[in-house]
């Protein structure tokens, strides 16, 4: 066979390879904050808003969690413009990905508020408070802390899902490693280093965020 | 040029999503067998056995399954392998379940009370007996729900393989977009088509998940 791996390219690649990690973290970073807050709308709706908003808010969660990140993608950045919605690779990125992940995190955040017991609301508006304080600081602090740890799963997984986004020509990670390995013909060593890569922003992304609730929502958060 | 009609697009698509159903329904069945014997290891009594089980599945839980089939579609041809979108895909996919329904199995092996082994043992059984009548049976009850989840999980990731080249749901699409202009009409209907496939197997899990509750 004779084939013998050769990783003489990687010295000149460090460069392309950190611009397309900063660009995945970038991506995940704005999805976590705009998909929490959308997903926080998205709960609150679906417990306490009309009926027609519940029923939306159900069935876009629905159509989201059943039909591929991939084709919700494709739909986004070659569909809309048909509607006269003409995006850039990453904001078309960012907005499929806040999208896709909102669908699970509603259903995650819901369970949280699910979880504060109801003389929490009853005590808090007993001493005065109105509704949205009541919701934003009593019933919310302590549903997030219940849910930090999945909320902490959904964000790595849509993390690594990221990768598809270099369909749509986002220079992020996978881009990065296309280019790479179609200029130096070396695909297995290429895609096993950005494999690497991810594997330790996946890590990293993880202990980063269980370290960061502790520091934010209190001990009890693994 | 050829005209493509609204139905002329709806029944290439139907006609490529047999290879997405198939593709999930092997990757599954594959996925299935690989994880059982990764689930024997996870569970193993010898500590270093179990350490590989867990890395195995941590390395595929932790990397995207887009890099996993890439190293699978350039990676075995230097194994002197012929390889073709097919078997990248199937292979790909196959170890990706495996990590996830062993891991979910796991979950399900720990759930069960210690004395589920005492009384297995007490009665004379041996590992594998213990294993095969008292525990995995138990196990796989009680995990019924998240499997079928995971099946979810899997037919939507098939849509992954389009980018290595399998000619599946995604990729017939992508050329039928580029012969019609329509993209609109074109990724509603495969979102469409794969909600179809979806959200009955979701209900489903959905329904098992309330009968564990009560």
């Amino acid at each position: 066979m004779g084939y013998s791996l050769d990783f003489g390219w990687l010295a000149g690649a460090a460069g392309a390879i950190a611009r397309g990690a900063a660009t995945t973290v970038l991506l995940i970073a704005v999805t976590t904050l705009a998909g929490t807050f959308l997903s926080i709308l998205g709960a609150a709706g679906k417990r306490n808003g009309p009926k027609p908003l519940r029923l939306a808010i159900a069935a876009y969660v629905e159509v989201m969690r059943n039909t591929p990140f991939l084709v919700q993608l494709f739909f986004i950045f070659f569909g809309l413009p048909s509607l006269g919605v003409r995006l850039d690779p990453i904001l078309a990125a960012m907005l499929a990905m806040t999208l896709n992940m909102a669908a699970y995190t509603i259903e995650i955040v819901g369970a949280g508020l699910d979880a504060v017991p109801r003389g929490q609301t009853e005590a808090a508006l007993a001493l005065g408070l109105r509704p949205r304080q009541v919701f934003i600081k009593i019933v919310l602090p302590q549903a997030l802390k219940v849910i930090y740890p999945a909320l902490t799963s959904q964000i790595v997984i849509m993390m690594l899902e990221s990768a598809v986004v270099s369909q749509i020509a986002v220079r992020e990670l996978t881009y990065e490693a296309d280019m790479l390995q179609a200029r130096t013909f070396r695909a297995f060593e290429t895609y096993l280093v950005v494999t690497m890569v991810y594997l330790g922003l996946s890590m990293g992304l993880r202990r980063l965020l269980v370290s960061g609730g502790r520091r934010a929502l209190g001990a009890g958060v693994s | 040029m050829i005209e493509f009609t609204f139905w002329d697009i709806l029944r290439n698509l139907l006609l490529a999503a047999r290879w997405t159903v198939l593709l999930s329904l092997a990757a599954f069945v594959g996925g299935a067998l690989v994880g059982l014997a990764v689930l024997f290891f996870r569970i193993a009594k010898n500590k270093w056995i179990k350490r590989v089980a867990s890395g195995y599945i941590a390395l595929f839980q932790g990397t995207p399954l887009l890099m996993q089939l890439f190293l699978m579609f350039f990676g075995l041809p230097m194994l002197g392998l012929r390889i073709e979108p097919w078997t990248a895909a199937m292979l790909g996919l196959t170890f990706f379940a495996s990590a996830y329904l062993a891991e979910i199995w796991r979950s399900g092996v720990d759930a069960l009370p210690r004395g589920q082994w005492d009384a297995g043992a007490s009665l004379g059984l041996h590992y594998l007996q213990e294993l095969r009548l008292i525990i995995l049976p138990q196990a796989f009850s009680i995990t019924r729900a998240p499997t079928v989840g995971f099946l979810v999980q899997l037919i939507k990731s098939t849509a992954l393989t389009s980018i290595i080249g399998f000619e599946e749901l995604v990729r017939t699409s992508n050329a039928i977009n580029n012969a019609t202009f329509e993209p609109f009409t074109v990724y509603g209907m495969v979102a469409l088509i794969f909600f179809v496939m979806c959200f009955p197997l979701t209900q489903y899990a959905r329904r098992l998940e309330r009968a564990a509750a009560h």
